[in-house]
Parts: C-alpha cells; structure tokens; sequence
C-alpha cells in the first residue's frame, strides 16, 4: 500500500516536471505576446504585467504584408492539400486493389522517397524550377510540397484502403459499373477518416516548411508565414511582442488541428512509426 | 464472334494497364521532381563550376576529395553525428517517460488528457516559431539568465547561442526539446496495443512494475521505437531550419552541420559543385539509414 502511495506521488510530481519543461517556454511565448515591447525584458520577469495589451496582435492583422503571407499559406496549403489527395487516391487504389508486374518494386521506391533529404534536392530543384519558369510563384511550392507530401499519403491511403473489404467495390462492378465508378462512389467516401488524417498531415507539412519557401520565392508577394515570420527577426529592430502574436498567429491552424482534430492528426502523424 | 474476342482482348489489355493508369500521375511527379533532381545533383558533384559555367568540366571525384578534405565538413559531420545521437537518444528517453506517465493506470481520464496535451504543445509550432522563442528565452537579458543569474547558477548572464563551446549543446536541447512529442504520441499508440491479459497474467506470477515494464512493455514496444528511432536519425540528419534560424552554424562553424554547410557553398559561396558532392554525401548517408529502416518495416510486415 504505501509504495503504491509513494508510486503515486512520484507519478504526480514526475508529471508536474513535464508540464514545466513542455509547457513554460510555450505561456512565455503566448504572454510575451501580449507585453508591449519595452517590457519584454523587464525585472522581474512576470507572465501577465500592467502592459498587458493586444496591440501587438492589432498591429499584424493590419498590416497588409503579414496579411499577404498568411493568405500564400493558406492558398498552397489548400491547393497542396487537394492535389496530394487526389493525386495518393489513385496510386493507393493502384496498390490496394491490383496485382501487377512491378508493383513490389514501384512501392518500394515510393516508400524509399521518404528519406531523401531536402537539403539535397535543394540546388537541383532551383535549377529545374528557373528552367520551368515557375520560380517565385505558388506553382513552384505546390509542386514542391505535393511530392515531398505524397509518399507517406500514398503509404497511409494504401494502408487505409487494405482494411477496407474488395466486396464493396465488386458490389459495384457487379451492377455494371466501372471500377471507376467503384472508387469514386464507394471507397472514397468510406475512406474519408482515412482522408481527413492525410490532408491533415498534408496540411501541417506544407504549414510549416521553410526550407524550400526561402529558396524558391523571393518576392514578398509570394512568401510564406515562415519566412515572413523570420524575415520580422531581420529587418526590424525586434518588435518581440510583434513576432511573438505573429507566431502564435502563424501556429494558430496547428493549435486548432491538435485541439480538435486530434485522433485524426494523431492517427495521420504516426502511421509510418504505428502499424494500424 | 470475332468482334467478341477483339472485345475481350482490348478489355483484357485495358485492364492489364489499368493499375498502372491510376500510378501515372504519381510516377510523372516523383519522376521530374525526385529523380531528375537526384540525377541532377549526382552529374553536377562530378563536373567543376557547374550552374555558373556553360562548360562544366568533368573532374570524376575531385570534388568529393576537396569536400572530405574540408576541415568546416569534416567538423560539420562530426557535429552532425553528435546532434543526432543526442538527439534519438533523449527524444526516445523523453517521449517513452512521459508516454509512460500519461498511460499510467492511476491517472483518471481528464488528468490524462489534459497532460497529453501538455506534453504535445512543441509540436504545435514550426522551426521558425521554436527559434524566435528560444531566442527570447536565452536573450541576454531574457528569462532564463534573470533565473540563472538571481540563483547565483552563473554570475553573470550568458550568451548561450553565441557561446563557442555551448551553442551546439544548447541547439540539442532546444531540438530534443522540440522533436520528443512524435516519440510520445507513436509509444502511446503503441501502449494503447499490448493485451491487458499480458499484465494480468503476469501478476498472477507474481511479477512487480519494473518486471512488467522489463519483461512486457518493452519488448512489445520494440518494433515501435525502432522504427521511430530510425526515421528519427534520418530526420534529423536532415535538419536545417531549426539550426539555420538559430546559429546559422555559427559561432566560428561550431554548431556547422552537414545541411548547412550545403547551404552556405551553394548559396553564399555559389560553389555548387562542392555543395552538390557535400549533399550526395548526406544522401548516401540518408539511404543507408532508410535501407535499415525499410528493412525492419518488411520484417514487421512478415
């Protein structure tokens, strides 16, 4: 009994700890965003002090570039979102309800795509993007991100469409229709969990990719919520305040997916370590 | 008669290529923006002065020769292989304690939730906010050196991101920091898989927790942590923004790692013949790591 007590104890305080080491740079981030700048740093540091104001939140959502980046976001997420999900649709049918010559080795490589580093596509890719004509411009990112985003949707809509009975869509073919037909009014809408897991996925890939957004655009027009974010540690003489709502603005999308769509995010984020 | 067979034929050939129809557009994607570009990266590590020069010059492995020879690259892998040991290792630590903790039979449901949560709030924010917030919190006069120096740990505040023997520690730990919640939330589904008749069982036989957690838990999760581990390594070989954003491999190459010395020779010394040879060696180094990995996801399938 007692070391059942003490278990407990040490539960709670080994719980407690956690919480500090997770959680204490995250309040710090979300109340410095409400300080006016010259309290920032002041002594003694307080999470909520007398400046406590939105001004800085304000002065963000009005200023039209910081308006720009977050629409680039949400366009290429959008746009990406869509396009992989169509695009992992297909192959996932492909794999899940064919045999064919070539299919272990095909989805072998697809599975293998995964670990190429960015890095090393880097001076190619800016390369082949000047050469398309398509540098500085959504495409260029769109095009980026699907493929960086498609083999892990391919493998979860694969994974997702195996547990799914072949007699659904015999049903189907057995009634004249197409196999087409099959996927489109069956599988796809009894694969919608499955969907909602990889656009989510999806969506936080494209959200928070840096790497390609800095090399491959150079307009403001076309920059991202990443880069815009970055950009306010450059050229202004820190507004921390400032950067701090525009992050926490720029995470907001995040915060609401793991907030309300957990079992989705989850279930998307861990497919490729979690067999389902 | 024959109409019918021509009909079947052309049906059959039909349906013969079909999977490969539903394939197509993926292949054409992966095939101009994956292969081409790997093939690209490839042929320039091989000539000098590409991209600049409208002749490269066909120079075999002369390049990988002068980027092994960089005392910065050389650095820069021993950088790397400590960033990403540390890494694994207390992402793996981290994540499978506090998974632990959160799946604890004592702990009611809400409590649970609400620690779950907690323990996820770094994964809610990308490399660019996680380096501003850091930046913040070691700031000279920021929080964390208030705290340090009021409790006299260190006497005067420090510099830590641009301290040369502590910034790669402190990048470390700011990654371990942001990279353990993938590790808890994989273990946690892992946990949510191992029969409750395995625990019961072994308390019929008398075992205590830490036999249980030996002889149960952590065999059943092996295939799990595994598994992340190695995406895990192949990740954060990868990583660039966090330590871009942060030290830009500074002070004096301390923090220097394989991704951004990559960067740096293609996009401020515009030598992207070195910086193509240094990338095609962090893509051997990736791939054989994917090899394990892919390895041990067949033998799981098995």
């Amino acid at each position: 009994m007692k070391t059942k007590r003490s278990f407990k104890i040490l539960l709670w305080v080994g719980l407690i700890l956690g919480a500090l080491f997770s959680g204490l740079p995250v309040l710090w981030l979300f109340s410095s965003s409400f300080k006016s700048n010259p309290n920032i740093f002041a002594i003694p540091p307080k999470f909520i002090d007398e400046s406590f104001n939105v001004q800085a939140y304000i002065s963000v959502l009005t200023d039209p570039q910081k308006l720009r980046f977050f629409l680039n976001s949400y366009a290429i997420a959008a746009v990406v979102v869509c396009c992989t999900l169509i695009v992992a649709i297909l192959a996932a049918y492909s794999f899940s309800r064919f045999n064919f010559p070539g299919k272990k080795i095909i989805n072998t490589i697809i599975i293998s795509m995964q670990a190429v580093p960015p890095i090393t596509l880097l001076i190619p890719y800016l390369v082949l993007i000047v050469g398309l004509q398509i540098y500085d411009t959504y495409l260029a990112l769109i095009l980026t991100y699907m493929v960086f985003t498609l083999p892990y949707a391919i493998l979860m809509m694969s994974g997702y469409m195996n547990t799914m009975p072949k007699e659904l869509d015999e049903a189907v073919m057995i009634d004249g229709g197409s196999r087409f037909m099959a996927l489109w009014r069956v599988l796809v809408p009894s694969a919608v969990p499955g969907m909602v897991s990889v656009g989510l996925y999806t969506f936080f890939q494209c959200w928070n990719e840096y790497l390609f957004a800095l090399t491959l655009t150079k307009t403001n027009e076309m920059r991202t919520v990443p880069i815009g974010i970055a950009s306010m540690m450059g050229q202004y003489a820190f507004h921390w305040n400032e950067i701090m709502a525009m992050s926490i603005l720029g995470s907001l999308p995040v915060i609401v997916i793991v907030l309300f769509f957990q079992k989705y995010f989850i279930a998307g984020m861990t497919a490729g370590a979690v067999k389902m | 008669m024959e109409k019918s067979t021509h009909q079947n034929r052309t049906a059959r050939i039909k349906g013969k290529l079909e999977p490969y129809f539903y394939l197509l557009p993926t292949v054409a994607l992966m095939a101009l923006l994956l292969f081409v570009p790997i093939f690209l990266v490839i042929s320039y590590s091989f000539y000098d002065n590409v991209i600049i020069n409208d002749n490269p010059v066909w120079v075999g492995f002369e390049n990988y020769a002068t980027v092994l020879g960089d005392a910065i690259f050389v650095k820069s892998m021993k950088n790397t292989a400590i960033f990403v040991v540390l890494n694994v290792i207390f992402h793996l630590l981290i994540g499978m304690g506090f998974a632990l903790m959160v799946n604890a039979k004592s702990l009611g449901p809400r409590p649970k939730a609400f620690f779950r949560i907690i323990y996820m709030l770094p994964w809610m924010f990308n490399a660019t906010v996680i380096a501003i917030l850091w930046k913040l919190l070691l700031n000279g006069s920021g929080v964390i050196n208030y705290l340090l120096t009021t409790f006299h740990i260190t006497e005067i505040p420090l510099e830590w991101l641009s301290d040369r023997s502590a910034a790669l520690w402190v990048l470390t730990f700011i990654n371990i920091w942001a990279g353990y919640p993938f590790y808890m939330i994989s273990t946690l589904a892992g946990l949510q898989g191992i029969p409750d008749s395995l625990y019961e069982s072994a308390s019929i036989d008398g075992a205590n927790g830490l036999q249980k957690f030996w002889h149960i838990t952590l065999p059943q999760l092996r295939p799990i942590l595994i598994s992340i581990a190695m995406l895990d390594f192949i990740w954060t070989t990868q990583n660039f923004s966090l330590i871009w954003l942060l030290t830009a491999g500074g002070p004096a190459h301390a923090t220097e790692m394989m991704s951004t010395y990559v960067y740096k020779t293609a996009f401020q010394s515009y030598q992207y013949s070195l910086a193509s040879a240094a990338a095609v060696i962090i893509l051997i180094a990736c791939v054989i790591l994917a090899i394990f990995y892919v390895r041990s996801q067949t033998r799981n399938d098995e």
